[in-house]
């Protein structure tokens, strides 16, 4: 071997061990090693994994074999599975519309100067910042089926006479569901689009002011397109966190009543966790990715054309 | 100095390399921790449970004594009973994590690849106690070996309003449905429906759709655990009665309850009758002063409990049942089982027994006679909780398909699909389809 045909010609000098990194690309390796290192563990493999477990017939406990798409195939004709693909695409749309469309008007009142507008800011963030599972509860006791205070002063103003099933009516508990992440989701894009609003100088506005530009023109041909690139960086984030949303769901309605606000994440556990059925819980879980792929690919396209306008 | 060498290097690395592979699985492969707590220790997790007395007998002195007799330590942790299945499943999958853990229903034939076969312990149970009930049997064995031993079961009944249904004109609690929706229609018109459950929980909701389902003479396998069956003239009466009886007497609300929220309405007097564990009962055994009833007397006077109603086909009801498994991957295998027989002697379980006041029936025959049955009356119907109980599954066994219909719920689902306004051949029809994907 050529090992042991060098092993005798040993030159011995001093090794010059951080010279390697006054090269810009091992310097760049060494910088990237630690957050690729990160990335690989806790998202690269959990990701490989998981689509190991979706091919096989894994059970809690029992390995199991290769079966190819089977599992694919199976929730492919599972009605619960088709009705919780609708569910999230519909759980996604319209929380995502509402926050838009909340989170702007927000923001722009939010750009405003206004007396303890600091203190107002802060409190705007409470929704984001308490634990989801602690807030859903809070939510969860609010269109509770006997005691909701919802229920309650609708009642007492006289606008409902019977009690509104909040959360065992199907389309209610949607709706419910849908309520609460628009409430949770709001402050993040307040926030982030007020910081967007920020780097517009308000120098253009002033201009446009000056040459007779109303209100409803300034946002529309001035803010708007300057924001745009901000807006959707933060729909992203959105759309990805609201298509794989669990904890609200989990707290709020298990799933229930009969299936009616299953998201793929809560049904994934389901079958993943309650059942044992590890692989066809992980297909589920990965039958989310196409979808959010061609999502996020979308996204990021208009973003790049936006930005290059 | 030791002047650093590149072979030294190599050679450092190849061991490093060596520990690397081995690492973990060579530490545990040996069965022993490395040079430190050689003591034993056994690791129980279990349900945090329903009367908190139960878990400080067991950490003030069970356990203490248990681990001064074995010489053992034992660390023993508490869930909340929905977050069982999450631990096993990450401790099976990771093959590490408590000794033993508590199984509800049919976990043990989920998991029975992971458990060992505790049938010593179980028979010598069953012949020391007068028998395991036929329902223990069911759900702790598959008829090779047992995957849990038998520790417990919590009874459903009906709790009711005596003075309220005397009210309405009953003395006792209704023996079948049709008196049941007849009782429970008077009672609504007054503002006092039924309250049931029909949503997703592990609970109180199938623990009151099996029964009904069975007591009508609905199934949803024949025997052989492969043949589906429950598209019958029964279950499309039972479904189209229950529709009825929705309107007529319950609670509406109840398609979102969870497992608490019929004892919430019950003591707040919103409800006149629910199917629960004998909490509320005893919560307000508790709580004299803070439940009333409207007029002014402590509710724990005004609570009976009874079974189910009767069917066409029988009279039925589903319980959780709980066992203890010891896991296959536990490196303490033998203390475990030491710990888990010293639960076991008859002493140590009246202690268990004698705290829940009730709340838990034993799974052996033995207890049925036990004083503690005539202490309070109104406990009394729970000691015949195990032997009237039948495993998910009926006709077949309650193996992992059942406990899969089970945790899709399945069967509930197609009581509530009806319930909102589906037609109660689609919701059978539906519910056929789905059933016929798990018994493949």
């Amino acid at each position: 071997m050529a090992v042991t045909a060098v092993s005798g010609a040993e030159i011995r000098r001093p090794v010059p061990r951080l010279r390697r990194l006054e090269d810009e690309r091992w310097l760049a390796m060494a910088l990237l090693f630690p957050t690729a290192l990160l990335l690989g563990l806790f998202i690269a493999y959990p990701f490989i994994e998981g689509v190991l477990l979706s091919v096989t017939n894994q059970r809690v406990g029992i390995p199991g074999e290769f079966v190819g798409l089977d599992n694919f195939v199976k929730i492919w004709n599972d009605s619960i599975f088709r009705t919780t693909v609708w569910n999230t695409f519909w759980y996604t749309a319209v929380t995502t519309v509402f926050k838009l469309a909340l989170g702007l008007w927000l923001a722009m009142l939010l750009n405003r100067h206004f007396k303890g507008k600091a203190l107002v800011r802060a409190f705007i963030l409470l929704p984001f910042i308490i634990p989801t599972v602690l807030s859903t509860f809070a939510w969860k006791w609010m269109f509770d089926p006997t005691f909701s205070v919802i229920n309650w002063t609708l009642f007492q103003l006289g606008l409902i006479t019977a009690r509104i099933n909040w959360l065992g009516d199907p389309d209610l508990a949607m709706t419910s569901i849908i309520v609460v992440n628009i409430w949770r989701g709001v402050p993040f894009f307040a926030i982030s689009l007020l910081a967007g609003l920020q780097t517009i100088s308000p120098e253009l506005n002033e201009a446009a002011a000056i040459d007779g530009a109303r209100p409803w023109n300034r946002f529309w041909y001035v803010t708007w397109p300057l924001l745009l690139p901000v807006t959707m960086v933060v729909m992203l984030f959105s759309v990805i966190q609201t298509f794989a949303d669990f904890q609200l769901v989990y707290v709020m309605t298990g799933g229930g009543p009969a299936n009616a606000t299953h998201l793929f994440a809560t049904y994934a556990y389901q079958l993943g966790i309650g059942t044992g059925l590890l692989s066809e819980g992980a297909a589920i879980s990965l039958a989310m990715f196409p979808f959010l792929l061609i999502i996020v690919v979308v996204q990021l396209l208009y973003i790049r054309r936006v930005e290059t306008r | 100095m030791v002047e650093t060498k590149r072979r030294n290097v190599i050679k450092l690395a190849g061991s490093a390399a060596a520990l690397a592979s081995t690492g973990m699985a060579g530490i545990l492969a040996s069965g022993r921790t490395p040079a430190f707590a050689q003591q034993k220790t056994v690791h129980w997790l279990k349900w945090v449970d329903f009367v908190p007395a139960t878990d400080q007998m067991f950490t003030k002195d069970m356990v203490p004594a248990a681990e001064k007799a074995l010489g053992i330590k034992i660390k023993l942790e508490t869930v909340n009973g929905n977050d069982l299945q999450p631990r096993i499943t990450s401790s099976i999958q990771s093959g590490a994590g408590p000794d033993i853990i508590m199984s509800f229903n049919s976990f043990t034939h989920l998991y029975a690849n992971s458990v060992v076969d505790m049938s010593d312990l179980a028979e010598d149970l069953s012949k020391r106690e007068g028998g395991l009930y036929k329902y223990a049997r069911a759900i702790c064995s598959d008829g090779k070996m047992f995957m849990g031993v038998p520790w417990a079961v919590i009874g459903g009944m009906i709790a009711y309003r005596k003075s309220w249904l005397e009210e309405a004109g009953a003395t006792k609690f209704p023996d079948n449905w049709e008196d049941y929706r007849a009782l429970a229609k008077k009672l609504k018109a007054k503002g006092r429906p039924f309250g049931q459950t029909l949503g997703h929980t592990f609970g109180d909701a199938p623990g009151f759709t099996y029964p009904y389902l069975w007591s009508w003479g609905g199934k949803e396998v024949e025997a052989d655990g492969k043949t589906v069956v429950i598209n019958t003239k029964e279950t499309i009466e039972s479904v189209k009665f229950m529709t009825g009886l929705w309107k007529d007497g319950m609670d509406e609300g109840g398609l979102a309850w969870d497992d608490t929220n019929n004892n919430r309405a019950f003591l707040s007097q919103t409800i006149s009758a629910t199917l629960n564990g004998a909490s509320i009962y005893i919560e307000s055994l508790r709580k004299p002063e803070q439940y009333q009833t409207e007029k002014g007397k402590p509710l724990n006077t005004d609570i009976l409990h009874a079974p189910l109603p009767k069917g066409p086909a029988g009279q039925f009801g589903f319980h959780l049942l709980q066992s203890n498994m010891l896991m296959k991957y536990s490196k303490n295998q033998d203390a475990a089982k030491e710990f888990l027989k010293y639960l076991h002697t008859e002493a140590n379980y009246r202690k268990f027994f004698e705290s829940q006041k009730g709340f838990a029936t034993p799974c052996t025959a033995k207890w049925e006679s036990d004083k503690l049955w005539d202490a309070d009356p109104v406990m009394t119907p729970y000691k015949v909780a195990a032997k009237l109980g039948q495993a998910i599954g009926f006709a077949g066994p309650p193996n992992a398909k059942a406990q899969e219909v089970l945790s899709k719920y399945i069967v509930t689902d197609m009581y509530a699909k009806a319930v909102q306004g589906m037609p109660a051949e689609e919701s059978v029809k539906w519910a056929e389809s789905e059933l016929k994907k798990v018994y493949v």
